[in-house]
């Protein structure tokens, strides 16, 4: 069913029941995620698109678009809301970024430069968290993890559908944990697919590390913004 | 162990959505849960090993290292440290022999925090195996862990060895009541419970939804949903199954009503459950028991015992062609799975973490079916309604909140305990009532609710536009250091976040550094501002009502007791913020320099 609804002041026509996130995107309005990927089921954990409907303050990958919905996205407040929350990522892990494996391919990276941050207003917490290396052929920087549950829920093992991806404990004590011997089964190509899942430079394939060079990393060729907002042009 | 292992997953089909009782049959048979068992449970369930221990790991009260002969819990609350909680804790660890968090090394004793254990107007208190003791003086710890030295199990040394877990003398011998006034609802004696099905099955479903939405009953686990209105639209929905679950968590801080009413009024509750799932049209129902309550499952699986002896559960009830049956589920530890959606992940044997919501659990909730969460008074309430009337129900209280709630009341008062208070009684009244002494704050709704000033705010109504209280109430007299129940609190929400979010996983960590550095006098102005902001941060942008509300010990006492931050806020001399340790951070970088030179002389 088509509906109307208004992004910013503008309106603008959907179906009734799509993601808010993509309903904004194909209208040339880039909302940030970090956990959120189009076409999989939303995991609503970053929180980095949360936008104001009617009012409320929503992550915007959680809300199906209905008739006469006010969104606001780029209202000052809640702009920087989902700025504080990227801020906040980067202070509860460790992302030096210079000598990250994932720099220029990291999607956290990526987000910070578009929500405009330059340095994280919350303190810095240094955490030690251990690397995890016993697998063939990853290994988990566990510092650089944001928890956005991608892995977790969207890797499974071939053969048994088991999962290879966990993550131990609770709140602040959480720390992903991967599967060794599933690990050790998994083919070269799910192994690459599972580094590229994961948003920032935590799942890290081995033997492989700064391949693209600078200039040529994949934001750099083609930033977030625009992969998002790519579908409009269709 | 192989064999072991397969006969607990026999007991549940090798059915993973039963995890968690899966879980607690290997660690009351093995003590913990060790790496080898969660090896062969994951074959059997067709698991991967890390996805077992991903739950496992998750609730405090699984052990996946050996914890020790006895388990000790000390509960570590606000109303505990206002009597004499540091000194049980030092009592334990010199008796006990090892500090909190640890085993001692003949491997007898483990010592743990615990968050509120459903017990404030009888504390200190703590839990020793599945037993707990209450009013605790140091010398009645030194007695039991002297008994348990002597080889006395925990039952012996509570005097309940010989009394039947299924009767009620057994909880009444461990932990009282404290039913304090006697109100018009709940605890009732003497109820005729076949005879109030019959009349209630009398009714068609639909009437049943009506009654209950004119009565107008808002739920009382917190959120005030409309309970009529719930059960319309899980009569509504469509699934092959709907399921009811009652949720019995009580995690909130300071709130114990829901064990007082499965303890005194247990068939009320039940009842309200079955007159649910008559009304929805579902076959199944869920206790959703929290582990700190286990001295009462033995009890509550008689009452439902005796629910099915008089054809009251169990296939055509009453002979309506009507079958419903309820099973308990046992918590382990969590404060979050009060929260619906976290709830039925839980019975689903996963880890409690809330999920995204829509489709809400009226629609999609436990196995994908609508499902009811409902809290445990609510049913109570409905069993009521249903015998007496809407429009009597909707006689009591106020025009927007009818009807009564239950109170727990604990902290600086003479007469702590249970009070049915009808809406729209002031706080002051409620106050004199339970003999409050002194009174300087009032916590209304536990951490996540507000904390009020007795004085400012006495005239304030209890009633779901003001003082909507979830059932706890903690009173705070003059002499409490009130921002030390603030950080107390705040704890309270960084130990209990699920961490799936970012807001409240992050932010409540920094809230709680935050007043740490406060009360150290190490805070300015700027930390004040930065609460403010972090606090509206998460409050808007958290995933659920944990996160929502964790900020309010901050903001809700800054609005109210201002003056208690500013004497201990420190103007910044010069450009650095007085949380900024010069000294501290031109040391470390010696420190540093230091270890460089050693590894190039070495
Ligand atoms: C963190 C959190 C903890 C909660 N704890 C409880 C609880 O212990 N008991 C309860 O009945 N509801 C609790 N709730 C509310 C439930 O999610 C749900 O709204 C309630 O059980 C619905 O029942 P009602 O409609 O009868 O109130 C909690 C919610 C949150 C967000
Ligand atoms: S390892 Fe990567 S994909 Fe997995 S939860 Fe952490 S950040 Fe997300
Ligand atoms: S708000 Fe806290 S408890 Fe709730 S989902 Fe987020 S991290 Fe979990």
């Amino acid at each position: 069913m088509s509906i109307r609804i208004t992004i910013d002041g503008h309106e603008v026509i959907a179906q009734h029941g799509d993601r808010l996130v993509d309903v904004a995107a194909d209208n040339g309005v880039y909302i940030p995620t970090l956990c959120y990927q189009r076409g999989k089921p939303c995991l609503g954990t970053c929180r980095a698109c949360s936008v104001r409907v009617n009012g409320n303050v929503m992550a915007a990958c959680t809300v199906p678009v209905s008739d006469g919905m006010e969104v606001e996205v780029n209202e000052p407040e809640v702009a920087d809301m989902r700025k504080a929350l990227v801020e906040l990522l980067f202070a509860e892990g460790n992302h030096n970024c210079p000598s990250c494996e994932k720099s220029g391919r990291c999607e956290l990276q990526a987000v910070g430069y578009e929500v405009g941050m330059m340095v994280s207003r919350f303190p810095y917490r240094f955490p030690v968290r251990e690397r995890e290396t016993a697998p063939e052929k990853l290994w988990l920087e566990r510092d650089r993890c944001i928890f956005c549950q991608r892995c977790v829920e969207f890797v499974r093992d071939k053969e048994t559908g088991r999962k290879i991806f966990s993550i131990d404990h609770r709140g602040t004590h959480a720390s992903i944990e991967v599967d060794v011997a599933l690990a050790n089964k998994m083919p070269d190509e799910q192994v690459r697919e599972a580094a590229e899942l994961c948003p920032v430079g935590c799942i890290i394939e081995k033997g492989l590390g700064y391949n693209d060079p600078i200039g040529r990393r994949k934001f750099e060729i083609k930033s977030i913004r625009e992969r998002a907002l790519k579908r409009k042009h269709k | 162990m192989q064999l072991k292992i397969q006969t607990i997953l026999d007991r549940y089909g090798a059915d993973k959505t039963r995890l968690m009782d899966i879980l607690w049959d290997v660690q009351r048979s093995d003590g913990f849960i060790s790496e080898e068992a969660t090896e062969a449970l994951a074959e059997g369930l067709n698991m991967s090993a890390c996805d077992i221990h991903e739950t496992a790991s998750f609730y405090h009260f699984y052990f996946t290292q050996p914890p020790g002969k006895h388990k000790i819990f000390l509960a570590d609350t606000v109303i505990a440290r206002a009597k004499g909680y540091e000194q049980l804790r030092e009592t334990l660890e010199r008796v006990c022999g090892c500090a909190f968090g640890n085993v001692d090394d003949s491997g007898t004793f483990g010592l743990y925090d615990t968050n509120c254990i459903g017990l404030s107007d009888q504390e200190p208190a703590m839990m020793v195996d599945d037993i707990v003791f209450t009013n605790l003086t140091p010398e009645k710890v030194e007695r039991i862990i002297a008994g348990l030295k002597a080889g006395k199990s925990a039952e012996t040394i509570a005097g309940v060895d010989r009394l039947d877990p299924a009767k009620i003398e057994y909880v009444e011998a461990l932990v009282e009541d404290n039913i304090q006034n006697e109100g018009p609802v709940f605890f009732r004696a003497d109820r005729d419970y076949p005879t109030l099905l019959e009349n209630a099955l009398e009714m068609l479903p639909d009437e049943i939804i009506e009654e209950v939405t004119n009565s107008g009953l808002r739920g009382r686990g917190g959120a005030g949903f409309p309970t009529g209105l719930k059960w319309r639209l899980g009569r509504d929905a469509e699934g092959e199954e709907k399921y009811i679950i009652c949720n019995a968590d009580e995690g909130e801080p300071g709130t114990f009503k829901d064990r007082v009413l499965l303890t005194r009024s247990p068939g009320d509750v039940l009842l309200g459950m079955i007159i649910a799932a008559w009304g929805i049209g579902s076959r199944q129902g869920i206790i959703y028991l929290r582990a700190e309550y286990w001295y009462l499952k033995a009890y509550l699986e008689q009452q439902i015992e005796d629910f099915r002896k008089h054809g009251l559960l169990g296939n055509n009830i009453l002979g309506k062609n009507f079958d419903f049956d309820i099973r308990i589920q046992m918590g382990a530890g969590a404060y979050i799975c009060g929260d619906e959606t976290a709830l039925i992940e839980s019975c689903e044997g996963k880890r409690g973490t809330p999920r995204v919501k829509p489709p809400y659990p009226i629609q999609q909730g436990y196995l994908g079916m609508p499902t009811s969460v409902n809290n445990v008074e609510t049913f109570a309430a409905v069993s009521r309604i249903i015998a007496k009337s809407a429009d009597w129900f909707n006689a009591l209280g106020t025009d927007e909140s009818t009807g009564t709630r239950l109170l727990s009341v604990s902290g600086d008062c003479e007469r702590p305990g249970i009070y049915e208070i009808e809406w729209g009684v002031s706080l002051n009244k409620v106050l004199r009532m339970v003999g409050a002494v002194d009174p300087m704050a009032v916590q209304i709704s536990g951490p996540s609710g507000e904390c009020v000033s007795a004085i400012q705010d006495g005239e304030r109504l209890f009633c779901y536009s003001d003082l909507s209280c979830n059932g706890s109430l903690m009173i705070f007299n003059r002499h409490r250091d009130l921002l030390d129940i603030v950080e107390n609190f705040m704890r309270f929400f960084v130990d209990e976040s699920c961490g799936i979010c970012v807001p409240c996983r992050a932010g409540g960590v920094d809230l709680y550094q935050k007043i740490r550095l406060i009360r150290a006098g190490r805070g300015s102005e700027k930390d004040l501002a930065d609460i403010r902001s972090w606090g509206t941060l998460m409050h808007a942008t958290s995933r659920c009502g944990l996160g929502t509300t964790a900020a309010k010990p901050l903001l809700t006492t800054l609005d109210k007791f201002p003056e208690l931050y500013e004497k201990l806020l420190v103007t910044p001399e010069g450009p650095l913020l007085p949380s900024f340790d010069l000294k501290a951070a031109l040391q470390a970088h010696e420190q540093a320099y230091q270890d460089l030179v050693q590894e190039k002389q070495s």
